[in-house]
């Protein structure tokens, strides 16, 4: 096949099903082997040719009919549809959405994974003041143009740590939306030490989505969630975890964990978490170099791909039962994603997300900070290194050499621009065995969606 | 069609003159939040 037409498509097989992904359209389309083997050859044109290479193995009116089929997705731009380049739409300058305050940046846990070295991300630990966290929205606000939906990630460290100012910017935007007839959705990660009974009534009435770290397992979570005297949390958590859960009726939250080499079977954790009465769950790789003992390599990969098949078909069988929960990254619609801009966009780490420190400093995102010549300015003053946030708008997909031909590109925007920097120090170089993790994440996703799709299952969470 | 079951009626294309609103959720794609890689994502305006 033409290596042009190659960069237009991607064909897997996985759990005993075929799946095309035609890469500049976003058609998803399940196939059968004989489909499967032709487009390991086919580009468009090239018919005489499939019909010979595959000639001891199909029919010749078999495979008139399979090419015929082919032929129908091309003239409905289903197939081999036409490359895209930058659009109109995608503006030349970011417009600021969201920010991430760390509240905290201090921690009552030592996770091990911690990129912000247990909080402080490298400094003095300290907290952000409510002066610094109402200006933050002040920046926000003059930067938004006219954008009426703005998020606000409170983060840290631990947020819950700095109620004070979690709770006087959370008063602040209420005030703001009211004057500007604006709309902010507030979210709050926390490792849910300090989610006691006040903490929970006021997160609820206040309506602040909710992030809860866990890990999964007892052994797993304990194992990388101690707290700052190195005892485990696992059970002070998830004690906090099932009341604020059950306290907002099972809605508004995501559990999330981590997973290591430690614990490769993380659908065990997945799982465990489903089983523990928690079904809006994430589980994500740990981002970690130069740590051995629990960093993921190439060499975890094979493993790595397998338990993703482990997990799709977990998913799918409980779904087939019932008895379905969301798994984050397997929430996909196939048929109304974002626009091209927005896949151009990705995070907008930089032009339209940034990471405020806790003394108003402005780096492109919670992972930056603390690296010093990713400081672009402050809530104050504003962005004082415009050139800096104009190389993260236009370090997309197109223009970093490994993603454009990769047929994920405009699933996953080319990866964290702070993963990237970590690993080759070029956020246009991204992290190649994360790479990988994500292909495989979204070929189990798309595989999920198509066969939901094909048995007529609901995404919503039957529990939920 | 007998070989080949189209899932989705996808948009991706269409998009490229009209999207750009930019009031959809911002997508972490670090694995430190709940990080939404960009294709899932729904779009705010065609919600």
């Amino acid at each position: 096949m033409k290596e042009a037409m190659k960069s237009r498509i991607h064909l897997y097989e996985q759990c005993g099903h075929y799946v095309l992904v035609d890469v500049n359209s976003g058609a998803v389309h399940l196939i059968d082997r004989m489909i499967y083997d032709i487009m390991d050859i086919f580009d468009g044109t090239n018919d005489e040719r499939v019909k010979q290479e595959l000639a001891g193995k199909y029919e010749e009116a078999e495979l008139d009919e399979a090419l015929g089929e082919l032929k129908e997705l091309i003239d409905e731009k289903l197939l081999f549809a036409p490359d895209i380049e930058v659009p109109p739409t995608f503006k030349q300058k970011g417009v600021v959405k969201s920010l991430c305050l760390m509240v905290a940046q201090d921690c009552n846990m030592r996770c091990k994974y911690c990129f912000g070295d247990g909080g402080s991300y490298g400094q003095e630990r300290a907290v952000m003041s409510p002066e610094v966290g109402k200006a933050a929205v002040d920046f926000l606000l003059k930067n938004a143009g006219l954008r009426k939906h703005f998020e606000i990630d409170f983060f840290g460290g631990e947020p819950l740590m700095n109620m004070k100012t979690v709770k006087a910017v959370t008063n602040y935007v209420h005030q703001k939306e009211k004057e500007l007839n604006v709309h902010f959705k507030l979210t709050m990660t926390t490792n849910g030490l300090l989610l006691n009974e006040e903490n929970r009534t006021w997160l609820n009435d206040n309506n602040l989505s909710l992030v809860l770290s866990t890990d999964g397992r007892k052994d797993v979570h304990d194992r990388m969630r101690p707290d700052a005297g190195g005892q485990g949390t696992y059970d002070r958590v998830m004690k906090n975890f099932k009341a604020m859960v059950d306290s907002r009726n099972g809605e508004n939250y995501y559990m999330r964990g981590t997973y290591t080499k430690h614990n490769l079977d993380f659908t065990k954790d997945v799982l465990d978490m489903n089983d523990k009465g928690f079904d809006i769950l994430s589980v994500e790789p740990v981002v970690a170099k130069d740590a051995p003992d629990y960093a993921l390599t190439d060499a975890e990969l094979p493993r790595i791909y397998e338990e993703y098949d482990r997990l799709t078909e977990a998913y799918m069988k409980r779904r087939r039962e019932g008895r379905g929960f969301f798994f984050f990254h397997f929430n996909m619609d196939l048929s109304n994603g974002p626009c091209i801009a927005k896949r151009l966009a990705g995070c907008g780490s930089g032009h339209e997300y940034y990471a405020v420190s806790e003394n108003g400093d402005l780096y492109p995102c919670h992972q930056f900070v603390g690296r010093g010549k990713y400081k672009l300015g402050d809530v104050f003053n504003g962005v004082n290194h415009p050139e800096v946030s104009q190389y993260f708008r236009e370090s997309h997909v197109l223009n970093k050499p490994k993603c454009r031909d990769c047929w994920a590109r405009f699933f996953c925007s080319g990866g964290c621009h702070a993963n990237a920097d970590l690993f080759n120090g070029d956020i246009r170089e991204p992290w190649d065995t994360g790479c990988s993790i994500q292909r495989k994440r979204l070929e189990s996703a798309i595989l999920v969606q198509a066969l939901m799709h094909e048995e007529g299952l609901s995404n919503d969470n039957e529990q939920a | 069609m007998k070989h080949i079951k189209t899932v989705n009626k996808p948009s991706m294309q269409s998009t490229l003159m009209t999207g750009g609103c930019g009031e959809c959720q911002a997508s972490c794609q670090s694995a430190c939040k709940t990080s939404c890689t960009v294709g899932n994502q729904p779009c705010a305006s065609r919600k």
